[in-house]
């Protein structure tokens, strides 16, 4: 349905720490191996072992360098995928009804079926979180695993986005956002958890942590022993015993 | 953004199709029989083509029909709606004029608005996205309606007026070029914003995320350079308003053709530009500004 | 348009069997989920001690592995000239015939001519019996240029490693530091460690020229000029013992601190002085008399001198108060501020001594004391090539082991926990064995750890028994050999020619070789008498790798679902500071082509060679395939390749074999855990409890209770040949290097490749592993070349903005030995005299079944060419470790050029070039298969 729902029961969605994420771009294969075989069509790649290789990816990891002031340059890995928007302008441009967001969970899908490929949808979104299929031609975008997270044939602990499962750092977090007492809410309020591009309107559920602060921490100076020469030094050091 | 030859034929004529179209339908220029049928040929052809020429860049055309369900919330959908409306609406006006039916006039009149119509919600397809900063303004539905006007002038308006409505056209595209040029400056969406990272300092990419190529740089990350889009505003400028306004100065009807022909040749080239200016703000991701 | 309905609960596959990944060498568990018989999803199994259920880029990228078009379908025969890569695919009989009509004359009449060396193997446990069955000294796995300073630097001195041979107590360490790591052997670990950490507030250092992966997310990063840690190091010791800030109780309990150097001159100088039973003692403070070391109650004096000898504390005591040491003196040269050092010591006393908790686990010692409680230094440490990969690694590998005994922090609870075999001293290490006779196995292991001049791999005549020279006195401590320097001693036929070059998984015409463009021509050089210089190469791999080229014979292997393995605790096993564990591997998918699993090729070559333990007394083969000598193979009695469900089923460690061994495993998950009794799980060199247990489960067959080597005597005893005494001398030439590298405490030198800076070549350069790429596999793999298709030389902002360098531009980069032309970026976050690249990205054109203009072709290219495999000069000493031959990679330094854009040809590629490769017959290339096994 094209237009959005008024109110969502949840909203799902990630949040990636910043502060851990080492840009291993695990989750970004973990990614493309569930939804190959998951939710639409398979994740085409194109010319794969050629000179020009391309592919659909629903997830991907960005590195750059910041330069803050009075601190040393530092990089910082930035993954990237649908922030399941709760004003999302990919649902609404889109003619066909195939975008849609889920009113039960806030989930943003796009129902292949009803996809003409025309692309306005990822054009809409700022974020870039949609890619078109080359080989089907319908729009493709993260579905936050709605294929795992309620899926009864996977363990409990398993029904979490693929992403998710596989980050060796733990820099990704599932969860409801709607809800403040959540685990993902309250990360959000600790370590200030912010929204991408805010002033575009489209009000992102997901939410980025910050790279903390770097740099040395206050440690009590060290002060040499008072003592004189090596046999001085023994005398203190031994003394201690 | 991708200038992709099907939007840019899409757009071209459409714009000029439905802009021949209102003229025509408002009895601006009066014609008859055969000749009418032609005319109006050429309008609905203009429209038309335009219209299947948009279906060429869809991944699945044959469902193409669906694209006509959202038209609560989507322009695209609208400006389907629109389009078919307008042109089935002005078929008995296109019949009337040929077979001098006679039809009153201001059904025409209601085929004009809906044209106008239809160009505005072509328009607001574009208008509407808030992560094409040069196409969020004002200046994009008056750019296509002044395209279409004058266009349609060209064929179908007394000389002085479609001579008055292409320098008009040059103006509105001249300021239109000055605001989006700074249209993503003004929108304040930099590296920094678009990853949050301002907050800490100076953003800039390290690494990409990926080497190989994908939909979105295809799609949405198009940089032409800088001395080129000079170039190219000139030959619009010159194939849209100088060389038709020219022509149309000269005391030959007939040269009205090979100025449409040609402002619809500036009017392609304005497009393309329209296009590979215009900057999506996911390109901030992959350091395409900033 | 309504919601459609969707199918949120659907099937996720038939059915999911359990193996180990082998997209690295990490070792994680995987979950492989099969429909329609075929592999449709790859994901982490979370019940597996290593990965915990997650997995990395490459892991998860399993299923475009086994579906690559690069895969080698048959045996292959050369028929061109070699490196042609003109081949003719072979039947199995008509291979196998082939190396047994190579392989039998040579064993019978000179066995050393077969050089039998292996790569990132994982059954160096087989492949080393196998080599000792044949009979050659020649054998040896990829250690030597990859870390092995760092195994070394480790044995020797704690008695285990870095590498994947321990890690951080990630519950309880608040202070992690890291030198030099991009991926390590247990990527994951780390990740999940360093996750751990992160979720507690714990802090994370970093030490490496370049700010990327875990320094990226490091609290704070130390950017060390390359090949200076040591200095840092042991500036950080001198800090430290300087304001006092030294766990003494651990130094006097559990190091070789409070042991006495001998003092006189001669024969024993510097040696630890021994007593009548030639035990070394100390003294004990109670009494200020002698007493054993290991004697119960006894208060070893740190400052006692005796006799006129001192002890090893007060000898450490002058090394490093020495003001040479200062953060004044070293900030230069290691290129961080004086009072960054002094804040880097004052963060990790203050986690040692001030964050210091107790760990109520009472526990007893080797000595028999009884401790009520556990002394927990939440300070924790790891290092990788970074240190490893520089000729002085060994010493800087000790200095950091030194730095972690100094803070009482090993195998405390917070500090760096070993994980079984290890702990193991270097005593309860086999020493080398190479005397090779006609027709004869050789009478031990090739490798092992030299304890001094006597064990080295010399011939009576002096010269070097091994084709690689590991054990002799260019490279004494050389425990993993040195596999960078086989093809060009072979080559040069120094020490002496060879005829067969038998290889298995080792890229060495490309990325793991130094001075690769030359490597390339060595391989392919003929005689007068128009006979390859290496007469005969025979190769292993899966893949249509570069070296396939430069093979005679190969025996193309099954891919990693498609075989029987065994992660082994005789060789690189899964274990974890809490529990030994090993894993295997097994058919979850049957070949569909023309290949088999290596180790049953291995096997069935040894039973048609006869070699002893894999035949039966009528000549039979002992072993029908790999599976069969997993399960049945006895290293010791009752001892095998694998300690789970030995005997009936229950036994651990060990038992007799059980023929449902594999299938036990199976059930499991592919693993199996031993887990460490509470009490044994800290303190594990000197607590019975933990002795005990491992003799159980067979690691040892007696307790190996030992002391923390600060003082080496092995070292010292080289030094002291270098010095003149005994009889075993090393040559003149060798004696200066000698004297300076085998220091018995810890110390630093500048690398050899500092040299390189008098010619100009001022700049370091450096590779790093990227997290989503293994070495040349990843780019075969069509998910991961889409994110790392080519690389780029990383430039720091002062070289950029010095040279004018813009986006876009090419550099030429030169060394000693070599040019090169490659792309170029900018990177701030950088050492300011440092360059970098991602490793192994390039790729020779038309390998890896990849179209000829790949962008791994064309961008993508090595530094490799750039390095040296010898030092400059006329002895053909090796650009390696002098302590254990370990190859200098990182010693590097290189000239930057900006190459302006007008003098580059339009499309010019990365340079150098060389010829395209031809698919192998049936590989199929880039133009072959699509994932879902259709025809593109
Ligand atoms: N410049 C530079 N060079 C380096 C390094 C560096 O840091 N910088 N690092 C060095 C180090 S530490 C190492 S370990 C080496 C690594 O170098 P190599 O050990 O050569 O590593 P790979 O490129 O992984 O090559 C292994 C070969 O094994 C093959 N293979 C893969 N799977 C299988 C299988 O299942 N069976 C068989 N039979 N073969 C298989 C692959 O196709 C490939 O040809 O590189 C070294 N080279
Ligand atoms: N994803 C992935 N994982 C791998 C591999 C792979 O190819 N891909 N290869 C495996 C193999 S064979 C190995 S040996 C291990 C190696 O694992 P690592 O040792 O982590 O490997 P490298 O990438 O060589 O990392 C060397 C690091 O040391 C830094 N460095 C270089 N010189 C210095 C120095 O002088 N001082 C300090 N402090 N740092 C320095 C480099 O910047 C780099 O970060 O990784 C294994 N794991
Ligand atoms: S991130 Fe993009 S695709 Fe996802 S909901 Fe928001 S606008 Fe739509
Ligand atoms: S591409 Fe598909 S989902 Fe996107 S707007 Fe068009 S029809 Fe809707
Ligand atoms: S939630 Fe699922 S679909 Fe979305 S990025 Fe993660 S793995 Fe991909
Ligand atoms: S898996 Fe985790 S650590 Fe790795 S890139 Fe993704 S978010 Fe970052
Ligand atoms: S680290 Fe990755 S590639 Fe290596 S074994 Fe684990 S999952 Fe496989
Ligand atoms: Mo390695």
């Amino acid at each position: 349905m094209t237009c959005l729902p008024g109110k969502v029961d949840k909203a799902l969605g990630l949040v990636i720490d910043l502060d851990t994420c080492v840009g291993c771009q695990a989750c970004v294969t973990a990614c493309k191996g569930w939804n190959d075989q998951g939710y639409g069509v398979p994740l085409s790649d194109q010319n794969a072992y050629g000179a020009k290789p391309s592919g659909t990816f629903l997830n991907r990891v960005h590195s750059y360098e910041v330069q803050a002031e009075n601190a040393a340059p530092q990089v910082v890995n930035f993954p990237r995928s649908c922030l399941h928007c709760a004003d999302a302008p990919c649902v609404t441009v889109c003619p066909t009804g195939a975008s849609y967001k889920r009113s039960e969970d806030g989930i943003v899908l796009v129902n292949e079926d009803a996809c003409i490929g025309c692309g306005l949808c990822a054009w809409a979104c700022p974020y870039g979180a949609r890619e078109m299929d080359a080989d089907a031609g319908v729009m493709k975008k993260c579905t936050l695993c709605v294929d795992r997270i309620y899926n009864t044939h996977l363990p409990e602990e398993d029904r979490e986005p693929a992403c998710v499962r596989t980050c060796p750092t733990g820099a990704r977090h599932f969860g409801d956002l709607s809800d403040p007492t959540s685990k993902v809410s309250q990360l959000v309020e600790a370590r200030g958890g912010y929204a991408l591009m805010p002033e575009l309107g489209t009000k992102p559920v997901n939410r980025y942590l910050p790279p903390r602060k770097k740099g040395a921490v206050a440690a009590p100076v060290l002060e040499p022993l008072e003592a004189k020469g090596l046999a001085g030094w023994l005398d203190r050091i031994l003394g201690k015993i | 953004m991708n200038p992709a030859p099907s939007v840019i034929i899409f757009t071209t004529l459409s714009g000029a199709g439905f802009g021949f179209l209102a003229y025509l339908a408002l009895g601006i220029l009066t014609v008859a029989g055969w000749p009418a049928f032609f005319l109006w040929a050429l309008g609905y052809g203009l429209a038309v083509v335009g219209l299947l020429a948009s279906a060429f860049h869809l991944g699945n055309p044959q469902r193409a029909l669906l694209a006509f369900t959202q038209w609560r919330s989507s322009w695209l959908s609208r400006e389907a709606w629109a389009a078919v409306a307008t042109l089935i609406l002005l078929a008995p006006m296109a019949l009337s004029d040929w077979l001098g039916l006679g039809l009153p006039r201001w059904i025409g009149g209601i085929g004009a608005v809906l044209c106008v119509a239809t160009l505005l919600c072509t328009s607001m397809i574009y208008t509407q996205l808030k992560s094409v900063p040069r196409w969020h303004d004002p200046m994009t539905p008056v750019t296509f309606l002044a395209f279409a006007a004058a266009g349609g002038a060209i064929l179908a308006a007394p000389k002085l007026v479609a001579i008055a409505l292409c320098l008009l056209l040059a103006a509105v595209l001249a300021y239109g070029w000055k605001r989006g040029d700074t249209a993503f400056a003004r929108a304040g969406q930099t590296i920094g914003s678009a990853t949050g990272l301002d907050r800490l300092g100076e953003t800039k990419v390290f690494e990409p995320a990926h080497t190989a190529g994908n939909y979105l740089m295809r799609e949405m990350i198009y940089v032409v350079g800088r001395r080129h889009v000079a170039k190219l505003r000139v030959i619009a400028l010159g194939l849209v308003t100088a060389l038709p306004v020219i022509l149309l100065a000269l005391p030959f009807p007939a040269l009205a053709a090979p100025a449409f022909v040609l402002h619809l040749a500036g009017a392609a080239c304005a497009r393309w530009l329209f296009f590979a200016q215009a900057e999506h703000v996911v390109g901030l991701y992959y350091g395409a500004r900033g | 348009m309504n919601v459609p309905r969707l199918e949120t609960s659907p099937a996720v596959s038939d059915e999911i069997r359990q193996t180990t990944c082998y997209m690295c060498a990490c070792r994680c568990g995987i979950n492989v989920h099969m429909k329609e018989g075929r592999v449709s999803y790859i994901e982490g199994n979370r019940d597996h001690p290593i990965n915990k259920g997650v997995l990395c880029a490459k892991g998860a990228s399993g299923i475009m592995q086994v579906t690559a078009p690069s895969r080698l379908k048959a045996p292959l025969k050369r028929v061109g000239p070699r490196g042609s890569g003109a081949f003719e695919e072979i039947t199995w009989d008509e291979a196998l015939d082939l190396a047994v009509q190579w392989m039998k004359p040579l064993r019978e009449t000179a066995p050393e001519k077969l050089a039998f060396f292996t790569g990132r193997d994982q059954s160096q446990s087989l492949t080393g019996w196998w080599a000792q069955a044949y009979g050659t000294p020649n054998y040896a796995a990829h250690g030597g240029f990859c870390s092995v300073n760092m195994a070394a630097g480790g044995i020797y001195t704690i008695g285990g490693a870095f590498w994947e041979f321990g890690q951080p107590d990630w519950e309880r360490t608040n202070l992690f530091v890291m030198f030099g790591v991009a991926e390590d052997h247990d990527s994951n670990p780390i990740k999940i460690g360093i996750g751990k950490l992160k979720e507690r507030g714990a802090r994370v250092i970093s030490v490496n020229p370049v700010r990327t992966g875990y320094s990226a997310v490091a609290d704070d990063w130390y950017g060390i000029t390359p090949g200076t840690d040591g200095l840092l190091i042991l500036s950080l010791i001198h800090c430290l013992m300087e304001a006092g800030k030294i766990d003494l109780n651990y130094l006097a309990q559990w190091t070789n601190a409070p042991m006495l150097v001998n003092s006189q001159r001669g024969a024993e100088k510097g040696m630890l002085v021994k007593n009548a039973e030639r035990q070394p003692f100390v003294i004990d403070r109670r009494t200020g008399q002698p007493a054993p070391w290991d004697g119960q109650g006894v208060e070893p004096d740190l400052g006692a001198t005796w006799e006129g000898h001192r002890t090893v504390f007060q000898h450490m005591a002058e090394e490093y108060l020495d003001p040479k040491y200062a953060p004044e003196a070293v900030s230069a040269r290691v290129g961080i501020a004086a009072e960054r050092i002094r804040s880097l010591a004052a963060e990790l006393a203050q986690a040692a001594f001030d964050h210091a908790f107790t760990l109520s686990r009472p526990w007893k010692d080797f000595r028999g004391n009884q401790h009520e409680a556990m002394q927990g230094r939440p300070v924790s440490f790891h290092a990788m090539r970074g240190i490893s990969a520089h000729s002085n690694g060994f010493q800087t590998a000790r200095a950091l082991h030194l730095l972690q005994i100094i803070l009482g922090s090993v195998e405390a609870p917070g500090g760096y926990r070993l994980k079984p075999p290890y702990p193991k001293p270097v005593e309860a290490h086999p020493t080398p064995h190479f005397a090779s006779a006609p027709g004869k196995p050789l009478s031990g292991p090739h490798l092992g750890y030299v304890r001094g001049p006597d064990d080295l791999a010399l011939l009576p005549d002096g010269s070097p028994a091994r084709i690689d020279k590991a054990f002799t006195w260019e490279n004494p401590l050389s425990a993993h050999g040195l596999m960078h320097m086989l093809i060009p001693n072979a080559h040069a036929g120094d020490p002496y020619r060879i005829d067969t070059l038998f290889l298995y998984m080792a890229n060495m015409s490309w990325n793991s070789s130094m001075n690769t463009t030359r490597v390339m021509e060595m391989l392919t050089e003929q005689g007068a008498d128009g006979e390859y210089i290496i007469p005969r190469i025979i190769y292993s791999d899966a893949y249509a790798s570069e070296m396939v080229a430069y093979a005679d014979l190969i025996l193309p292997d099954t891919t990693y679902l498609e075989r029987h393995d065994c992660i082994s605790l005789l060789d690189r096993p899964i274990s974890e500071p809490d529990a030994a564990g090993d894993a295997i591997r097994w058919p979850v998918i049957a070949p569909d082509r023309g290949v088999r699993c290596f180790q049953s090729v291995l096997l069935d070559l040894g039973a048609r060679l006869g070699l002893p333990g894999m035949v039966n007394e009528d000549g039979s083969a002992k072993f029908h395939d790999y599976e069969d000598y997993i399960i049945n193979h006895q290293r010791r009695p009752g001892v095998g390749p694998l300690i789970g469900f030995r005997g009936n089923g229950e036994e651990e460690g060990r038992g007799a074999p059980n023929p449902a061994q594999m299938q036990r495993y199976i059930e499991n998950g592919a693993f199996y855990q031993a887990h460490i009794p509470e009490e044994a799980s800290f303190y594990k060199p000197w607590n019975a409890g933990y002795q005990d247990w491992a003799v159980r489960i067979g690691l040892y067959e007696t307790p190996q209770p030992y002391l923390f080597s600060i003082w080496s005597e092995p070292m010292r005893r080289f030094q002291l040949a270098a010095e003149g005494q005994g009889d075993r001398q090393p040559p003149d030439h060798l004696r200066a290097r000698l004297k300076e590298a085998m220091h018995p405490l810890p110390i630093w030198y500048p690398p050899y490749g500092d040299a390189d800076a008098d010619y100009g070549y001022t700049v370091h350069a450096l590779t790093q592993r990227p997290m989503d790429m293994y070495h040349s596999w990843g780019s075969q793999n069509a998910w991961l070349r889409q994110i790392k298709g080519h690389n780029a030389l990383y430039l720091p902002t002062a070289i950029w903005q010095a040279q004018g360098f813009e986006k876009g531009d090419f550099a030429r980069v030169s060394s000693r030995n070599g040019v090169i032309e490659v792309p170029v970026a900018h990177m701030a976050a950088l050492n300011p005299n440092t360059v970098w690249t991602w490793n192994a990205i390039g790729k020779r054109r038309g390998s890896w079944a990849l179209d000829k203009d790949a962008p791994e072709s064309n961008l993508g290219f090595l530094l490799n060419h750039l390095i040296s495999e010898l030092l400059p000069g006329e002895t053909r000493l090796s650009n390696s470790d002098p302590v254990t031959g370990q190859a200098a990679w990182f010693d590097c330094r290189v000239r930057i050029e900006r190459v302006p854009a007008a003098d580059r040809p339009e499309g010019r590629p990365a340079q150098p070039q060389f010829a395209v490769l031809p698919d192998p017959p049936h590989a199929e290339g880039g133009r072959g298969l699509d994932k879902k096994g259709a025809r593109a």
